[in-house]
Formats: C-alpha cells, sequence, structure tokens
C-alpha cells in the first residue's frame, strides 16, 4: 500500500485529521516516521505535517525557554543562547540526522535513543501537548498514549538550563548509540545540594528521572564521599535495556560510575 | 495513487515532476531525475550514503520525503564536476585512495561539502564530526578525513 503526505498550515488542522483518521501519522523531521515506512511498516498509510512557523521557532526571553518541536537538534545546537544544550543536541546521530530530527521528535524515540528528551526531562520541561500543558516526567510516563498527538513546545526556565549537566557514554566516537546518557541539575546552596533533579537514558524503554539518588543526593557536598548514597541508590527504579548496544547488566554496572563522574566533573 | 508535482532545482537545473506522494527524495532523484549519485544503503537515515544539500544543509534524501523539497535547492555529487573538471573534494578523494567500492563516496563527499562551505580550513576533529553520519566498510576512514583536509588546503591554495 502506498503512502500519501497531507500538509496542513495550522497545528488544529492537522491534529483534526489525526484525530479522524487512524491510518495517518504526524511526520516531524523523518528519522524515525520515514524510517519506519521503510522498513515495511504498513500500519500507517498517510503521512500528517504542518507548516506552522510557530514550531520551528526557539523562545528565550523573560528567563524562560521555549522550543518549538519543529526545531532541529542543529538548531538547537548552534543557537547562541542555549550553549547549555549543544551537548545533548549534539549527542543526537550525525550531522545529517541533526539537520533534520526535532525536538518533538526526540521526545518519542525510543531506547536507545533519545538523548535530547533526557535532557529535557532532567530540565523539568513543561510540553504544550493538545491544547494541554503537561510536565515531561508525565508524558514519558504514558508517552505511548500520546502516539497520535501533536506537541506544539516545550519549556523551562534558563536558569534550570545553565545548571544543566549532561553525559552520553557510547562506544563509538563521535557517533554512537547510547549505553547511558544521563542528564542532571544540581542547586548548591552553602556547599551542599539544595535540589536535584537526574535522568537517565537507556535505564528503561524511556527516560525516566532517577528519585533515588536525586533524595540521597539532597543535603550532600558534591565530593567523592558526598555522592556515595545517591550512587549506591542510582540503580533503584531502573528497567535497562538489553540491546545490540548494551547489555541491562552492563548498563547497570557502569551507570552508577558515569553519575559519580558527572556530579563530580 | 495520487501522483503530486514536485519543482525544486536539482544541481542549478530545474526539475519538475510527478511523483507518488510520500515518495523519498531518493527515490524520485534515482527514478525519475536520472541522478544516481546518491545511493539507498540502510533506508534507516545510519550509513549516510544518500547524503545531499538541500538549501545547503546535510540532509539523508532516503528519509526525506520529495514533496518537502518544493521549491529547495538540491545539492548532489553529480553536479560538482564544472565542465569536466573535477571539485576538488573529488580530486582528492580519488587522488588519495580514499574511494575503494565507491558505494559511500558520493555521502562522504556531500557531507565533506556542507562542512566545507562554511568552514574552509577544518581541523580533523572538525573532519570527523562532519563525516560522522557516513559509514564506510573499506578505508578506514583515514585516507577519507586525509583526502578532505587535502581538499581544503588545495581550496585555500586557489583562493590565494
Amino acid at each position: 500500500m502506498g503512502l500519501t503526505l497531507q500538509t496542513f498550515p495550522t497545528v488544529a488542522d492537522a491534529a483534526r485529521l489525526l484525530a479522524g483518521d487512524p491510518a495517518a501519522r504526524y511526520l516531524g523531521g523523518g528519522t524515525l516516521l520515514v524510517r519506519h515506512a521503510n522498513e515495511g511498516d504498513t500500519s500507517f498509510s498517510a503521512y500528517v505535517r504542518t507548516t506552522d512557523p510557530g514550531l520551528s521557532a526557539i523562545m528565550v526571553a523573560d528567563g524562560s525557554v521555549r522550543l518549538g518541536a519543529s526545531v532541529t537538534m542543529a538548531a538547537v545546537a548552534r543557537h547562541p543562547e542555549l550553549a547549555f544544550l549543544a551537548p545533548a543536541a549534539r549527542a543526537v546521530g550525525g550531522p545529517a540526522i541533526r539537520n533534520m530530527a526535532t525536538v518533538g521528535g526526540n521526545l518519542f524515540a525510543p531506547t536507545p535513543y533519545g538523548d535530547f528528551g533526557v535532557a529535557l526531562l532532567a530540565l523539568d520541561a513543561m510540553l504544550d501537548i493538545d491544547e494541554t500543558s503537561i510536565p515531561a516526567e508525565d508524558f514519558f510516563a504514558s508517552r505511548q498514549s500520546y502516539g497520535r498527538s501533536i506537541i506544539r513546545f516545550a519549556s523551562f526556565p534558563l536558569a534550570a538550563g545553565n545548571g544543566l549537566r549532561f553525559l552520553k557514554a557510547s562506544r563509538i566516537r563521535p557517533k554512537g548509540a547510547s549505553v547511558v546518557t544521563i542528564a542532571a541539575v544540581v542547586r548548591e546552596e552553602g556547599g551542599k545540594v539544595a535540589d536535584a533533579r537526574i535522568a537517565f537514558g537507556c535505564m528503561a524503554d524511556r527516560p525516566i528521572r532517577a528519585k533515588a539518588a536525586e533524595k540521597a543526593l539532597i543535603g550532600q557536598p558534591l565530593t567523592a564521599e558526598g555522592i556515595k548514597p545517591a550512587l549506591a541508590a542510582a540503580l533503584e527504579g531502573t528497567a535497562p535495556v538489553t540491546d545490540a548496544i548494551a547489555s541491562a547488566w552492563y548498563r547497570s554496572e557502569v551507570l552508577p560510575v558515569h553519575l559519580g563522574r558527572l556530579l563530580l566533573g | 495513487m495520487t501522483k503530486v508535482p514536485v519543482q525544486f532545482s536539482l544541481n542549478g537545473a530545474d526539475i519538475a515532476e510527478f511523483v507518488e506522494s510520500g515518495v523519498t527524495l531518493l527515490k524520485l532523484l534515482r527514478e525519475k531525475a536520472g541522478d544516481m549519485s546518491a545511493k539507498g544503503g540502510c533506508h534507516q537515515g545510519t550509513c549516510g550514503s544518500c547524503s545531499v544539500l538541500i538549501d545547503g544543509e546535510l540532509r539523508l534524501s532516503c528519509l526525506t520525503l520529495a514533496e518537502t523539497c518544493n521549491g529547495a535547492a538540491v545539492e548532489t555529487t553529480a553536479g560538482l564536476a564544472e565542465s569536466g573538471v573535477l571539485h576538488p573534494l573529488q580530486r582528492a578523494f580519488s587522488e588519495g585512495f580514499a574511494t575503494q567500492c565507491g558505494f559511500c563516496t558520493p555521502g562522504m563527499i556531500m557531507a565533506a561539502k556542507a562542512l566545507l562551505d562554511r568552514n574552509p580550513s577544518p581541523s580533523r576533529e572538525d573532519v570527523v564530526e562532519a563525516i560522522s553520519g557516513n559509514i564506510c566498510r573499506c578505508t578506514g576512514y583515514e585516507p577519507i578525513i586525509q583526502a578532505i583536509l587535502a581538499a581544503s588546503r588545495a581550496n585555500s591554495l586557489s583562493a590565494a
């Protein structure tokens, strides 16, 4: 069966068609969906996209950042005010993929992909989706139910962004799929951690928050001794995947090591 | 099957074709436009052998729908030589044994061109990064890296 592409000027028009046609799928940069079609996925027969220019805009104003869902990884990586996000954006694919892959699409990327989504989770980003706004954490928790939704924006406070730490461990440099990906936003007060958000990629079938490690970090100094309880708790609640890149066992073994490096680095 | 018109410029020449809705740019290039330079390797965005420039940006033509290229300027390796004279990148690849089976070469060259168009004097690291989305199973990459660096030096000599 052939595929058709339908292009709409606004998100609302595209959403209406998606709602009414179960065989239609939303097309962002194409690096996930067209790949499925090329692999012979016949579960959909229509691509739906929107040329809404608002979705391709990056706005940094009033202390907050708003990334349109169609903004590419390359656009994030070269934006002068988003230098803190560049490592996460550059972690995605090679140069050609980064010119295509979008913020919205990365949120749907299955493990071991979706490194940018891990950063957005640590940033506690809010996602504008289907006329509502939900935390990235809630989105990931029930991601499969949003398969027919259109994400418009991801937004987060600029201050959180400036504290972002990001690490992707892969076997091939500079481009390789993730063994583990870790993003963290840690705020210190008087030499001790006052607030911490840590997100893991590849430690489940989607990006997850490391709640136990976050809790164990509060009140501790960022020293080798101080982060020990957090490293000991790092695997709590994880369900790492086994794939061609690494086994679940290996991911569990190296995660605390990389978390330690990220927190002390 | 719905046929839709697609118009864009391919290596400076106007292309106007009716294609089946939803076909990829790679399919249009190879099966309609007669440009066989971009190769279909993995069709998954992993190998880079279908790389082309769209409005100056490196893209994967196997994952780009032809209809989204309306009005765009598409460049492929087939358009690089001028009046039978090879582009410095083509010359450097050929002289530096940077091509063996040749399947990855057009993608490698477009990835290299995307780099040199923005950064005429790249470091070795820049080159490695620029071709990181392109897989070569013959050369071990080193001759490719050296060829791109040689082409950048040749460019700077000819500009001087």
